[in-house]
């Protein structure tokens, strides 16, 4: 069983909702990154997804955009990525850890060479926005090697598709949660909560509900029917500028605790 | 090559060119992209669709363009004729148009309220808004912060025509970051929105779509050479950014293998200095903007900033279907400098009375080089895919001169 289905199989056996951060790699510093993924946990994180920063993010808004544009600025690539999933595993062996980014990055690294090097350094799935179930054939030497590949879902996806997706998910299914890019906010509950009861009913994997979710209400709304919440711009644009190690764990603590007050009080 | 292909067998199924093309985007897209092959598939082959089409090609964009033998520059030149396909002669002075009426088509027979469309030196936005106009579709059209400097008069003209032009101030600012937005403006308004795309990149069938509504160029221009000159040119020559009007003249030669193809890519400042465009000459396979192909990138996977004098050059990947013909080695790349482009547009000026685009000047470049080594009696065919208007306050900005 991978960490990733320990950590869904344990919030199952107790009744809990999933919350799942999203943070860009790198910002908003690269030296207390380590320290910003313990800090995460610390607040309440039961899976940590960590942007890999790209130059040309498709999917995602100007929160996330700005983001990548300054860690990139800082010299952030994967292999300061997979150092960070490193040297944060020497104290946390149970956090499941996320990457999830755009496929070119992994392309250039090397297929073969960034799955035995992610494996190492304790990375458990990896989500890429750009290449969808159709494409995914570059991506086995990732899952001979144990990395779970993170599938998306959209408000979009015809039901012959996402019977596919379904039968296909590993780790988690990610649903997003409406048409567009990520930090937009018109998050309307009652659609995607059918839309959630349905794929819950035939995937193999749980659901994670991301796009859109903010604050704790927001949260607590999906919370009604998701096995997890994934929250990324929000975040991000709180964690902005923050320059050392002690205020980026008050903001995450200012942040995360509130939402995850609301989902347990579910 | 050492084994026959056939070039009209690509893409695939799956919008591949050999490992090139596919559909690398978000899950939110493949419905609508999937909608829209279903949609194209049938109407490329649907009589009343094609009709439509050849008459608005006719009548509204004015082909066929002729193809024009450059006498006194072949003359300067002292080696094979030079002949340059008059795309510039088209509406709206360049090939762009011959697409954007194709995908401006369907985007009606698909019941499409509202187009979108990204640009560089702004021909393709200015051929979008075109077609919008004359089917009174809504039009938004994305383009780089930079390229709004430098292409003042073709944002001007996109205004005049009732677009609305959004300036992109994220990443480097120029042509793929203005893609990039539209995709984004893509993915949050599929249900009414129609995404022009203004060249052969992009997921499937993008690639397929753009370069069948331009290959028209290819098929006037291989029918004029067997009527008015009882045979097929030696060497083919376009300038490649992403690769559409190239695509386009390159297409129906394809399996002409006696017929040696040759494109011109952005080499800026020097290949060697690293401030070019030049995806396919010194670049690598990569995934960018919904496809595989060659980008321009570093070692971490980063799309690396381009020069080019031209803002139509200026993009960090190509078209699938040009790495496929790089690969097999059906058609070579080379670079052409911003010197080389200037040199020759200022002797096509002098020479035949044409301002030739800055991009179709690389073009004219790589023609005049080619000509220099051939015999008198051969035939360089080069696509003269826009008209300069457009960058003569570049030009003489870069002269020096206040216009």
């Amino acid at each position: 069983m991978s960490r990733i289905d320990r950590r869904f199989a344990a919030l199952k056996a107790t009744h809990r909702t999933g919350l799942i951060p999203f943070v860009t790699a790198g910002d908003p510093s690269p030296q207390h990154m380590v320290a910003l993924m313990h800090a995460l946990v610390d607040a309440g994180a039961d899976l940590i997804e960590l942007g890999v920063p790209f130059s040309d993010p498709m999917a995602d808004g100007p929160v996330i955009q700005h983001a990548s544009e300054r860690a990139i600025a800082k010299g952030v690539g994967l292999n300061e990525v997979l150092a960070w999933v490193a040297a944060f595993r020497q104290l946390d062996t149970d956090t499941p850890i996320v990457l999830m980014g755009y496929l070119n990055s992994v392309e250039i690294h090397g297929y073969a060479r960034f799955a035995q090097e992610a494996v190492q350094a304790g990375v458990d799935g990896l989500l890429l926005v750009d290449c969808p179930l159709e494409e995914s054939a570059v991506l086995r030497p990732l899952r001979d090697a144990g990395l779970q590949q993170i599938l998306l879902a959209a408000p979009t996806t015809a039901p012959a598709r996402m019977a596919q997706l379904c039968g296909s998910a590993e780790g988690f299914l990610y649903y997003v949660s409406f048409a567009g890019i990520t930090g937009a906010a018109h998050l309307s509950t009652g659609d995607i909560a059918a839309r959630v009861a349905d794929i819950r009913a035939h995937a193999k994997a749980p659901v994670a509900v991301g796009f859109g979710i903010r604050d704790a209400a927001s949260a607590k709304a999906i919370a009604g029917f998701a096995d997890a919440v994934v929250i990324g711009s929000a975040l991000v644009e709180r964690l902005a500028g923050a320059t050392d190690a002690e205020e980026i764990a008050v903001r995450v603590r200012a942040f995360l605790t509130p939402i995850r007050t609301a989902l347990d009080a579910h | 090559m050492n084994k026959i292909v056939d070039f009209n067998a690509f893409p695939d199924a799956y919008g591949r060119f050999g490992n090139y093309g596919g559909s690398y985007v978000a899950e939110t897209l493949m419905a609508p992209l999937a909608e829209l092959t279903e949609a194209y598939l049938r109407l490329r082959e649907d009589p009343a669709f094609i009709a439509e089409l050849d008459h608005d090609l006719k009548h509204y964009v004015g082909r066929p363009s002729p193809i024009y033998h450059a006498e006194r520059l072949s003359q300067h030149v002292g080696g094979a004729r030079i002949l340059f396909k008059r795309e510039d002669l088209n509406h709206t002075g360049a090939h762009k148009i011959n697409n954007t009426v194709g995908q401006a088509l369907v985007a009606k027979r698909m019941g499409k309220p509202r187009i979108i469309a990204e640009t560089g030196a702004g021909q393709h936005g200015v051929a979008s808004a075109t077609v919008a106009a004359r089917l009174g579709l809504k039009c938004v059209v994305y383009m780089g912060a930079v390229d709004i400097e430098r292409q003042k008069i073709n944002v001007y003209r996109m205004k005049l025509l009732g677009a609305e032009v959004v300036p992109v101030t994220s990443g480097s600012k120029t042509l793929k970051d203005a893609l990039n937005e539209a995709m984004r403006d893509w993915v949050t308004n599929v249900t009414d929105t129609f995404y022009i795309i203004g060249t052969v990149a992009g997921p499937h069938p993008y690639p397929l779509m753009v370069r069948d509504f331009n290959a028209i160029v290819g098929r006037e221009a291989r029918a004029q050479m067997l009527e008015e000159y009882g045979r097929l040119p030696d060497v083919l020559t376009a300038c490649v950014g992403g690769g559409s009007n190239a695509i386009g003249l390159f297409h129906a030669f394809l399996n002409d293998a006696d017929v040696r193809i040759v494109g011109a890519e952005a080499a800026g400042e020097g290949i060697a200095t690293g401030h070019h465009a030049a995806s396919l000459a010194a670049g690598r396979p990569g995934v960018l903007h919904g496809n595989r192909t060659y980008v321009l990138c570093d070692d971490n996977g980063q799309i690396t900033e381009t020069h080019s004098i031209s803002a139509g050059l200026d993009y960090p990947g190509v078209g699938p279907e040009h790495a496929f013909l790089k690969d097999v080695g059906r058609a070579e790349y080379v670079g052409i400098t911003d010197d080389e482009a200037m040199e020759a547009f200022h002797l096509l000026a002098r020479q035949e009375g044409i301002l030739a685009a800055l991009e179709s000047s690389h073009a004219v470049a790589q023609a005049i080089k080619l000509a220099r080594e051939m015999p008198k009696d051969g035939i360089v065919l080069c696509n003269l895919s826009g008209r300069g208007d457009k960058d003569v306050h570049t030009i003489a900005a870069r002269e020096g001169v206040q216009v």
